[in-house]
């Protein structure tokens, strides 16, 4: 029996709806993009009441199936059923209406709204004469948020929200739909640990009223914490479901690389050499305050801390991006004002930024133009003219050293995967033969086996003399990778601890305070 | 993703290399099909061909050298995600200036009754001149102020105009030498159209200027964090859209062999249309002068067409309104089909 999109949606409403095994089920699913099976004879089915992740490296195809579930995208072939009734989703407004919602990594809200208007639209009670009824709109949120025991302002407008709440807008929105189905998108990749705790206990709670969660993540751990069940996928193909319970984490990433990773930190001690950059007192106004640090060649300091804490800020004003408001920076003994990332740049420091999407990737141009356009600022050009053939030929050489998967370098950025981007955005800086390294969330939303990639780079750079700051947000990569801790919380530093002392108890003791 | 992509990506990027067509290409079919529609209803309705007949072609080609000029600046501006609206007013400008210094000493002067016949080189370089100071304030503001590029150009696109109005109290100049009107005769126009795309090409393509630009366009915060200096690298950007204006000024005045504050009204959204046409997106980090140059000579072609065809110049507005709508639309389709792929 297949029901168009328009009936189902009727038959929600009348309350008939079908008992079915499954939620939601999808078999025989393929997607194809031009050149590119995304999809290949896929299965997903999700038993109501749970929370279902789903693995596997970027570019495995998760957000390809994601959003067919959601409407997005329509498959070449196979079939999707709701509670048993095969559907044809046309669109993502469709989708919602047949209950299922989806929970984007990019939050779309509006952020000139309020809370209450942001949820209601396109649904707004009316008053007699047509308006829309502030004071029911008003009602009608404060209720759904005492149900998700959500605390906030349906007046506010959502602009003044952090991230974590605009989520729970998100949420409540989905949930106001009456959505048997939420689809979720690595919705902690930017919270807080008390954050997430709030999550969890919010989709633990949609979990006991019937609500089937899908749940994309990168974490292994949250994957221990919250699912019930996970799908595993791996270059387009279903690999196979089983209970979280039932499997160790080295099971899981057997399954998503289909190969074991011996060792996911590759750590060595390398010769640790002169202290290459010195930074006294440095403060940016109203952000961070008297940060004062060394890094010697060959040494990787990794910088711990919560969202927040000012971490990122100290980055960009080492490169210039925020000069300091007071303080000094010196290389080799001798101070400089950093002004500019140029003057950064040309004092040879490089600085992979946090968001790729934001302040890395020149996303409409390919991968040769992106990779050369920091090295630019003062190699392979004479009176003014770029010398094609040799800029090339080392992006070549830099792309095959750092296994840039592409076709060719003609290839625009925005076609690669997270992974591959990132790789190649760290071409773009070795290019320029940095001394001073600054990574900030080198490996975030990027897959298993490319983060062993990077690691493994980043050692490498460091054993060749280079000083390393590494930011991250994951506290095994932190405590894998750096040879001292430096541990900020809002905009101090709170300690440093050597890799021999250095645990996740001892870090998270200094982060949080 | 894609396991077609690894399999090829382990032996070596460049391996797979295609050449693809360039971008140019679909424009270019455009541009011939236009012609051909022309050359089938001339036959038609007018009862003699389009294209065999030089001298049409050679009219249609300097009436649009003009625009032409203009249009590779801009084209350069939209690549950083920008937009000159100032071209027109600064053409009627730098054609006022240029030609007040380029009357012939037999002539009745107003306003420099006592200057001897200059070489030609003054006037051109003072109109040109201007025209860069034009850019180079568009650009300043721009960079320093942060002011969106649609304000500070359409602040200069008024003034310009009132400059050129106010500089004669309204008066045309004309009585210019000989010298001077030279590169408006015959051919010379398109010759100069010509060297100046070729140069702009060369520049956008080989030079890290090109480079930069297109970067700026694509991600100006990217860019600004790989080192390029994106204040300086505008002004540099605007200042040559507005010198290339000026030139355009120049060629102008010459043409006519007088200069009125009138000249070049709308001529800013002609080279904004050839350039978008010539497959420029308005959103930045896009674009080649090629392109450009082919979305001239299709706006030349349209008009020359429509006259050839007795069109009313009523229709005329009205169909290249449309069509300008229907290059914009195209573009748009174009990145969405990009984003799916």
């Amino acid at each position: 029996m297949t029901l168009s999109p328009t009936t189902m949606a009727a038959v929600r409403a009348s309350g008939a709806i079908p008992n079915a095994e499954y939620l939601l089920a999808a078999e025989g699913v393929r997607k194809e993009f031009p050149g590119v099976v995304a999809l290949d004879d896929v299965e997903f089915k999700l038993k109501r009441g749970t929370v279902h992740a789903l693995m596997g490296e970027n570019g495995a195809g998760k957000s390809t199936l994601m959003k067919i579930l959601a409407g997005i995208y329509h498959p070449d072939k196979g079939s999707v059923k709701l509670r048993g009734v095969d559907i044809q989703l046309k669109s993502p407004l469709d989708a919602l209406e047949n209950g299922i919602a989806m929970i984007h990594q990019e939050l779309n809200l509006m952020p000139f709204m309020t809370v209450a208007e942001n949820i209601w639209i396109r649904r707004e009670p009316k008053n007699r004469f047509g308006f829309v009824d502030h004071r029911e709109m008003r009602r009608m949120t404060a209720k759904l948020f005492e149900r998700l025991k959500i605390h906030l302002d349906p007046d506010i407008e959502v602009r003044h929200l952090s991230v974590a709440n605009r989520q729970m807008v998100e949420i409540a929105k989905a949930v106001s739909y009456e959505s048997d189905v939420l689809i979720m998108d690595e919705p902690t990749s930017a919270l807080t640990e008390r954050e997430v705790a709030h999550l969890f206990e919010i989709i633990r709670d949609l979990r006991s009223q019937g609500i089937g969660i899908v749940y994309i993540t990168h974490k292994m751990n949250e994957l221990f914490e919250i699912a019930d069940e996970f799908s595993v996928f791996r270059d387009g193909k279903y690999i196979g479901t089983h209970a979280s319970s039932d499997v160790t984490r080295d099971d899981i990433i057997r399954m998503m690389v289909g190969r074991e990773i011996t060792q996911m930190f590759p750590k060595e001690e390398v010769p640790i050499g002169d202290v290459v950059l010195s930074v006294k007192n440095l403060t940016l106004d109203g952000v961070f305050h008297d940060v004062s640090f060394d890094v010697r060649a060959g040494e990787i300091l990794g910088l711990a801390g919560l969202v927040g804490s000012g971490r990122s800020n100290v980055a960009e004003t080492l490169f210039g991006v925020t000069p300091a408001s007071s303080g000094t920076i010196s290389i080799d003994g001798k101070e400089i004002v950093i002004d500019t990332p140029n003057t950064a740049i040309r004092n040879r420091m490089a600085f992979l930024t946090e968001d790729r999407k934001d302040t890395g990737c020149l996303l409409i141009l390919d991968i040769l133009e992106n990779m050369q356009i920091a090295v630019l600022q003062d190699r392979f050009v004479k009176g003014g003219f770029v010398s094609e053939k040799e800029v090339t030929a080392a992006c070549d050489d830099m792309s095959r050293k750092l296994r840039v998967k592409t076709p060719n370098l003609h290839e625009r950025i925005e076609n690669l995967s997270g992974g591959n981007q990132q790789k190649v955005l760290i071409g773009r800086w070795l290019l320029t033969n940095p001394r001073i390294l600054i990574l900030d969330e080198p490996t975030r939303g990027i897959d298993v086996g490319a983060k062993a990639e990077i690691h493994r780079l980043v050692t490498e750079l460091a054993r060749n003399g280079v000083a390393v700051i590494m930011i991250s947000s994951e506290m095994p990569e932190v405590l894998g990778m750096s040879d001292r801790i430096m541990v900020m919380h809002e905009g101090r530093v709170t300690g440093f601890l050597d890799r021999a002392e250095a645990t996740q108890i001892k870090v998270m003791e200094l982060a949080a305070r | 993703m894609d396991t077609n992509i690894a399999a090829q990506g382990t032996t070596s990027p460049l391996a797979g290399t295609r050449r693809r067509m360039p971008p140019e290409f679909n424009i270019f079919l455009v541009l011939i099909g236009i012609a051909l529609v022309y050359e089938i209803l001339g036959w038609i309705f007018v009862g003699q061909s389009f294209l065999m007949n030089s001298q049409r072609l050679t009219i249609m080609i300097l009436q649009v050298s003009v625009i032409g000029i203009i249009a590779v600046g801009v084209t350069q501006v939209i690549i950083t995600g920008g937009i000159d609206l100032s071209s027109g007013s600064v053409v009627g400008m730098t054609a006022m200036f240029s030609a007040s210094v380029a009357q012939a000493s037999t002539w009745p002067r107003a306003l420099y009754p006592s200057l001897t016949d200059l070489p030609a080189i003054v006037p051109i370089g003072l109109g040109v001149g201007i025209g860069l100071v034009a850019g180079f304030i568009n650009g300043s503001l721009i960079a320093r102020t942060k002011i969106p590029p649609f304000i500070a150009t359409l602040g200069m696109m008024v003034s310009a105009r009132g400059i050129s109005k106010w500089y004669t109290k309204g008066q045309p100049v004309s009585g210019l030498t000989e010298q001077f009107n030279f590169i408006g005769t015959g051919i010379w126009p398109v010759v100069v159209f010509l060297v100046v795309a070729f140069i702009f090409h060369i520049a956008l393509r080989y030079t890290r200027y090109g480079k930069f630009t297109y970067a700026i366009g694509a991600n100006v915060q990217a860019a600004r964090v790989s080192g390029i200096n994106v204040e300086a690298h505008l002004v540099k950007v605007y200042a040559i859209a507005g010198m290339l204006a000026g030139l355009a000024g120049v060629v102008t005045a010459a043409r006519a062999q007088t200069a009125q504050a009138g000249m070049g009204v709308m001529y800013e959204l002609d080279a904004i249309a050839a350039t978008v046409i010539g497959g420029t997106s308005l959103t930045g980090g896009v674009g080649r002068v090629t392109g450009t140059v082919i979305g001239t000579v299709i706006l030349g072609v349209m008009t020359s067409g429509f006259t050839f065809l007795r069109v009313d110049a009523y229709y005329q507005e009205i169909v290249k309104g449309m069509i300008i709508v229907a290059a914009v639309v195209a573009d748009v389709y174009r990145q969405k089909g990009r984003k799916k792929a």
